[in-house]
């Protein structure tokens, strides 16, 4: 029985938690926006303000990846409204609130000694 | 397991039935909310350390003392955990209990060994007197990647309770929420742990 | 040995001060009291299972409001201390010292350990209720959230007996809140007391926000859902992204303190302007957080008792999250003459003017609602007519001081402190008994007093301006905060005695209340309706109190007002006179727990253990934490079924009173 019903969980989830193929090309995806950074950091490629892009942009595509090869953000079960992916856009905006915010407000202050 | 199988059978009769959800889902949805608090947390770590990270006060900066080997290599080992944890949960999807605990189990030492190696370069960086207290810059290094640390920490010991209570219990409707909550828990440390290696390794040594 | 432990005691327990003496007696003796009456009427065993392990939500919340009253009493105490050490020039009622002490923990009582809780007790009490669902979505969570946030609120007040209270303001600004400058344990007990019942905000937030987004009835929208629900949605929003970044302000605090870091000390290139920063990205929502549930209680009650529909809902639901939005950018207005440069001020500046517009836009809503209402004006309804003057002054006090160049003379001046105790006591206190006396049939399933409710009402009113109104001339003539006395000739000697009046009539307003309470628990007005206010929701469906799963069957929402409707469906002879029997189902319900509250006890003992930097305790206190984290992870059997016999019997000896 167990083998029955665990069988049916695999086809009706299938699509629901990713499949491995999905997970692999997250993994391959991961590893190289890994890589670059790394290399064009470590072999000091680029002038300041590129490496710093490069690098960003590479964590923030990451950070995409993760979220849709991995943790599958675009799941939902039925029509109901993505509560996950607001939550997250929300939480998002109000981090740069509080990074940029605090960067810009304490450059004034910024006693760096 | 008969009553799992009713349980996703009924799943969208009963939304619309007693709006009363399926409670794993609600479980799951609870922890994401969870992972967004802590999302802020960290955020305002990296604001702090942002912030900070120019006043060493006469110390070494992060140029000086950041040994980028052994964080490449936390790096690489926490992406792949990150990868069988994704892996625990596939095998979990075909009902295999044995795969899962074994998937947990690689997981589990690929993550032990990043807390190995951030342990050592923590007792490193003490030990050359670049302690927490030597400067605002380290304090702001040691809280935000410490804290990171902590989070993994306690998804290994969390890790290790799943893997007893598979072992008990096998795949239920239970232990299945709980498999799907530590992997995203698991996932989410894997990319607070990317902007830790941009934002205060790789801008650090550039 | 001896002089061992006498040195220790008097180091440990909080001596010379008569005062502190007094008190200690009094809280020994109402302790004994309580365990006595306890033992003696043997009502431990009713306590713990009814009270102390539950996990429903009804009783949560009473247990919350039931603390922050007390609490309110404990923040009362210190203000009435304050006004009159400030009664007359050149005092010496409390000495500098004390008096530093007693306007932090005033402030930390009022805002996190009174207001707070308070809040929780109503969304617990009335949330479910409102959107016909059985409990919350985690109620073990929830207990568990009640007694971080009580045992955290103990924590803070054991200071006053115990090491020393804290003194550095109740946000604690560094570099006074330092080590180097505050050695003491009572900046450790305000860190951990805060921290720990942090923990269950931030809890209480997650719990609501997926009650609301997944335990709504059926047929209840969005947009049909009750305003005061909705306000609870909008409150837990900003709960769930303010509070980590409090949490994480007093951890890099402690961790200062603890383990000699320099984030916001003077030396090893700390910044304490950065403490002052992060605090407030906490500290502005914060007051959103307090303040818009009580907008949401007025909603209801305006409706209710205006006998109309609430007047632009709409714009009312999008005021709301536009107010929860707009309050994460407004923070720099804390500290416009920190120095930030005019391009900041002027940003925050600006935000927060607009943030009065939506809030203007739902006080004329509540007006349009009220007019052409036929008004009753029973207690909820008085005090939200009181609250509207009142917040309608203390928030253009708000516009004036959100001018930045003019905040440099304002800048904690008394005239601050009148304007937010003006929309904190007139908005949120005065919303939140209102909130009480509205729900409170509904909690116990009788009226509190209306007579004695009038005098209390008038009282707080007429003590609010008279104690307010002063201050606003006093912070125009140049006094400033926190001072602990002034001399004679800086003429603030006249408008002081006045303000100082003004709290003592308030002191005898909370008398009223408690009195009020008393009275009308030996005097009960019963109420067998359920509905003792022709209201418009679903909470007032239902038998009051309500039964312990709420719902025997679970409703069918089709409008915005669903009781109301069905009400005059039912008058208008649309409906069945005797609507057919009830078809009950068994109900699946949560067990009892002890865990929460040993937990919190672990937490309390961690708490205590880093307040002394005792480092045995502490870790003895965290292992507990954990081990009753492990226990509830290998807790399987934590439900059970209602069955419907049992059901049938609860409605039929509920209802076979009506």
């Amino acid at each position: 029985m167990a083998q029955h019903s665990t069988d049916s969980h695999a086809h009706g989830e299938d699509h629901a938690h990713g499949s491995l193929k999905s997970y692999i090309i997250g993994f391959i995806l991961s590893i190289i926006l890994t890589i670059i950074p790394l290399v064009v950091v470590m072999n000091h490629m680029f002038q300041a303000t590129a490496t710093i892009l490069i690098i960003m942009i590479t964590a923030v595509l990451q950070f995409v990846v993760q979220l849709f090869f991995f943790m599958h953000v675009r799941d939902r079960t039925g029509n109901q409204p993505r509560w996950n992916v607001m939550a997250l856009i929300f939480g998002l905006a109000i981090v740069l609130v509080v990074v940029s915010g605090s960067v810009w407000i304490m450059a004034y202050n910024g006693v760096g000694y | 397991m008969a009553q799992a199988v009713s349980q996703h059978g009924h799943d969208h009769d009963h939304s619309h039935d007693h709006g009363h959800h399926d409670p794993q889902e609600m479980k799951l949805l609870g922890f994401w909310i969870f992972l967004i608090t802590d999302v802020i947390l960290f955020g305002t770590l990296f604001a702090t350390y942002v912030v900070l990270h120019k006043n060493t006060a006469g110390g070494p900066g992060g140029a000086e003392i950041f040994e980028m080997p052994g964080v490449i290599a936390e790096t690489f080992i926490l992406l792949t955990s990150s990868f069988t944890s994704g892996l625990a949960v596939l095998a979990m999807n075909r009902g295999n209990v044995k795969q899962l605990i074994s998937w947990l189990i690689v997981t589990f030492v690929l993550g032990a060994a990043f807390i190995g190696l951030e342990v050592t370069e923590f007792v490193k960086l003490i030990g050359e007197g670049h302690g927490i207290s030597a400067s605002a810059f380290l304090s702001a290094f040691f809280t935000l990647v410490g804290t990171h640390g902590l989070h993994v920490s306690v998804g290994l010991v969390w890790m290790l309770l799943l893997i007893i209570q598979l072992s008990r219990r096998g795949i239920t409707d239970v232990t299945r929420g709980k498999i799907n909550v530590i992997s995203l828990y698991w996932h989410f440390l894997d990319a607070v742990w990317i902007f830790l290696l941009s934002v205060v390794y790789l801008l650090g040594v550039m | 040995m001896l002089e061992k432990i006498k040195d220790f005691a008097s180091d440990f327990f909080v001596t010379g001060d008569p005062l502190i003496y007094g008190a200690d007696v009094s809280i020994g003796l109402a302790m004994i009291a309580i365990v006595v009456g306890l033992t003696y009427f043997k009502k431990w065993g009713w306590l713990w299972r009814n009270y102390l392990t539950t996990v429903d939500h009804k009783k949560i919340g009473i247990m919350y409001i039931l603390a922050s009253i007390l609490m309110l009493f404990r923040g009362g105490v210190d203000a009435i201390m304050m006004r009159t050490q400030l009664a007359f020039p050149n005092l010496e009622f409390l000495h500098p010292e004390h008096y530093n002490q007693v306007f932090t923990t005033h402030g930390v009582v009022m805002i996190l350990f009174m207001a707070m809780p308070f809040m929780f007790g109503l969304f617990n009490i009335v949330v479910p209720l409102q959107l016909g669902a059985r409990d919350v979505a985690y109620p073990f969570l929830n207990a568990l959230s009640f007694w971080l946030f009580f045992l955290g609120a103990m924590l803070f007040n054991l200071s006053f007996v115990i090491g020393g209270s804290p003194d550095a303001g109740w946000l604690s600004y560094p570099p006074l809140s330092e080590l180097q400058f505050n050695p003491g344990p009572g900046q450790n007990f305000y860190i951990w007391g805060i921290q720990i019942s942090g923990i269950g905000s931030l809890a209480t937030g997650i719990n609501f926000i997926v009650t609301i987004i997944k335990m709504r009835a059926p047929g209840m929208t969005f947009m049909k859902m009750p305003m005061f629900t909705w306000s609870v949605f909008a409150t837990c929003v900003i709960i769930i992204f303010a509070f980590p970044i409090l949490t994480v302000t007093l951890a890099l605090l402690f961790i200062d303190r603890f383990a000699g870091a320099h984030f916001f000390t003077l030396d090893g290139g700390g910044n304490p302007m950065m403490y002052i920063n992060l605090i407030w990205m906490w500290g502005h929502p914060e007051v959103y957080i307090v303040i818009l549930p009580a907008f949401g209680i007025f909603s209801e009650i305006v409706s209710v008792f205006s006998r109309k529909k609430l007047f632009g809902y709409t714009s009312m639901v999008f005021a709301m999250l536009i107010i929860a939005f707009v309050s994460f950018f407004t923070w720099a207005h804390h500290f416009f003459t920190m120095g930030s440069g005019a391009d900041v001020n002027a940003f925050f500046a600006l935000s927060t003017m607009l943030i009065a517009i939506p809030t203007g836009v739902k006080i004329f809503n509540w007006l349009f609602t009220m007019y052409r209402g036929r008004i009753r004006f029973d207690l909820p309804m008085l005090w939200t007519i009181g609250f509207i003057p009142c917040f309608i002054i203390g928030g253009m006090t708000g516009v004036l001081l959100s001018v930045a160049p003019a905040d440099f003379q304002y800048h904690n001046s008394y005239f601050l402190i009148a304007h937010f105790h003006q929309v904190l006591i007139g908005g949120v206190v005065f919303g939140y008994f209102a909130g009480m006396y509205y729900w409170w049939p509904k909690m116990f399933g009788f009226k509190l007093n209306e007579t004695l409710g009038r005098w209390a009402f008038w009282f707080w009113n007429i003590g609010f301006y008279v104690c307010f109104m002063p201050q606003y001339l006093l912070g125009l003539m140049g006094m400033t905060r926190r001072i602990s006395t002034f001399d004679w000739d800086t003429g603030w000697g006249p408008l002081n005695v006045v303000s100082t009046m003004g709290a003592y009539l308030m002191g005898v307003a909370f008398l009223f209340q408690v009195l009020q309470i008393a009275y009308s628990i030996k005097h009960r007005e019963v109420d067998t309706t359920g509905d003792i206010w022709d209201a418009h929701t679903l909470e007032w469906s239902i038998p009051s109190p309500a039964p312990e799963y709420n719902f025997a069957v679970v409703p069918v929402v089709d409008s915005r007002d669903p009781l109301w409707v069905e009400k005059q469906r039912r008058a208008a002879g649309k409906l069945p006179k005797n609507p057919p029997k009830p078809v009950y189902a068994p109900i699946h319900m949560p067990k009892n727990s002890s865990i929460p509250i040993i937990m919190s006890t672990f937490f309390f003992i961690a708490g205590f253990g880093f307040v002394f930097l005792w480092t045995w305790m502490a870790v003895l206190g965290l292992i507990g934490v954990a081990g009753c984290m492990i226990a509830r992870s290998f807790q399987y059997d934590t439900d059970y079924y209602i069955p419907v016999e049992e059901i049938e019997k609860t409605e039929a000896s509920i209802r076979g009173t009506v």
